[in-house]
């Protein structure tokens, strides 16, 4: 099985049926999957906040929502993870595309790569690190933690996990 | 007529849906005139209650009143090509266009000015766009629910604010009882 298909099977069997999507390169075969799928709604955001507020708008419809995106992101969320997801206590799985780690060939790529993880620090947000195929295990468990405890929590995805691109 | 009073005109006829209200004045005007489960008051974020309202939509089926204004439309306007290619029936997007940020000293925008967001609107491809004085939105807003189709109605207000108390009630309770509400 591909690790995309992987990661929606996981999805799935978290009973998640909303998805928004931003694209990155690594990403590709994850959001062709996610789109795929019948049992998701696929709705492509323009920006990541806007994203976010999809989610937290279909979470409260009482469907499990997820978002997919790069870590550049972070840099244009962070209002709305800490005056919507996490002021009104929702649950989003943020499944990143972790840019600029090794094996990343665009240099502008790892000055937001510097910052991502001390930002989800500072924002006290759950972050889970994949760097090999197997560390994907986790991620079944990564989202049902996720809607237990009502949290954004991030799961960065380097290029080694993706096994280059 | 300002916002306050076009939000009174159109209490009867939202007060049976849920509704997503933008930051600042116009959710404390909102709390004032009625506060009730069903309204889910933006206290942060400006600019996503179009995307907020659109989530919610998509996943159930009760009509989603989403009440923003042409600032916060202005902040997130990549939410109305999303809008226009998810669209479903139970969706109104209603925007109050006073040309102004009202909650920050009623600074123009460029809505007041060249930009039409209705026009906006429709170049990113909604297909029932209704631009109406702030008068008639009432009629706007019945014909919208009354409909099946989903409805971007731009309802050009003058710009002023009633001053209402700061919302004090905790965020979490505001959207616990707001997805009782969509759960009813």
């Amino acid at each position: 099985m591909s690790i995309h298909r992987k990661i929606v099977d996981d999805l799935i069997g978290a009973q998640v049926g909303f998805v928004t999507t931003v694209p990155c390169k690594q990403l590709a075969g994850v959001i062709a999957e996610v789109d795929a799928h019948p049992d998701i709604l696929h709705v492509p955001s323009n920006k990541e906040d806007e994203g976010m507020g999809l989610c937290a708008g279909a979470w409260m419809g009482g469907t499990r929502a997820a978002i997919i995106m790069q870590n550049t992101a972070i840099g244009v969320t962070i209002n709305a993870l800490a005056t919507l997801i996490q002021y009104y206590r929702m649950p989003l799985p943020m499944l990143i595309s972790y840019r600029g780690e090794l094996g990343e060939p665009v240099a502008c790529q790892v000055e937001m790569a510097v910052h991502t993880k001390a930002l989800l620090a500072q924002l006290n947000i759950p972050t889970y690190h994949f760097h090999r195929e197997e560390d994907a295990g986790e991620l079944r468990q990564i989202l049902e933690y996720t809607y237990m405890c009502n949290k954004p929590v991030a799961v960065l995805m380097d290029a080694g996990f993706w096994k280059g691109y | 007529m300002i916002r306050y009073e076009m939000l009174q005109e159109i209490l009867p006829v939202i007060r049976d849906q849920l509704v997503v209200c933008n930051i600042g004045i116009p959710s404390q005007e909102l709390h004032a005139l009625e506060d009730r489960p069903g309204n889910f008051y933006m206290l942060g974020t400006m600019g996503l209650a179009s995307s907020i309202g659109l989530g919610l939509a998509l996943v159930q089926d009760k009509t989603v009143v989403v009440i923003d204004g042409d600032g916060s439309v202005l902040t997130n306007l990549g939410s109305l090509p999303t809008i226009a290619n998810n669209p479903r029936g139970n969706y109104v997007l209603l925007i109050v266009d006073n040309g102004s940020y009202g909650s920050t000293g009623d600074q123009p925008t460029y809505a007041g000015k060249k930009t039409s967001l209705a026009e906006v609107a429709r170049g990113c491809g909604c297909d029932h766009v209704v631009e109406c004085a702030a008068e008639e939105t009432r009629a706007a807003l019945e014909a919208a629910l009354a409909g099946d189709r989903m409805t971007v109605i731009v309802s050009k207000c003058e710009s002023g604010n009633a001053r209402m108390p700061v919302i004090a009630t905790d965020p979490v309770v505001i959207r616990d009882r707001f997805m009782a509400a969509v759960a009813e």
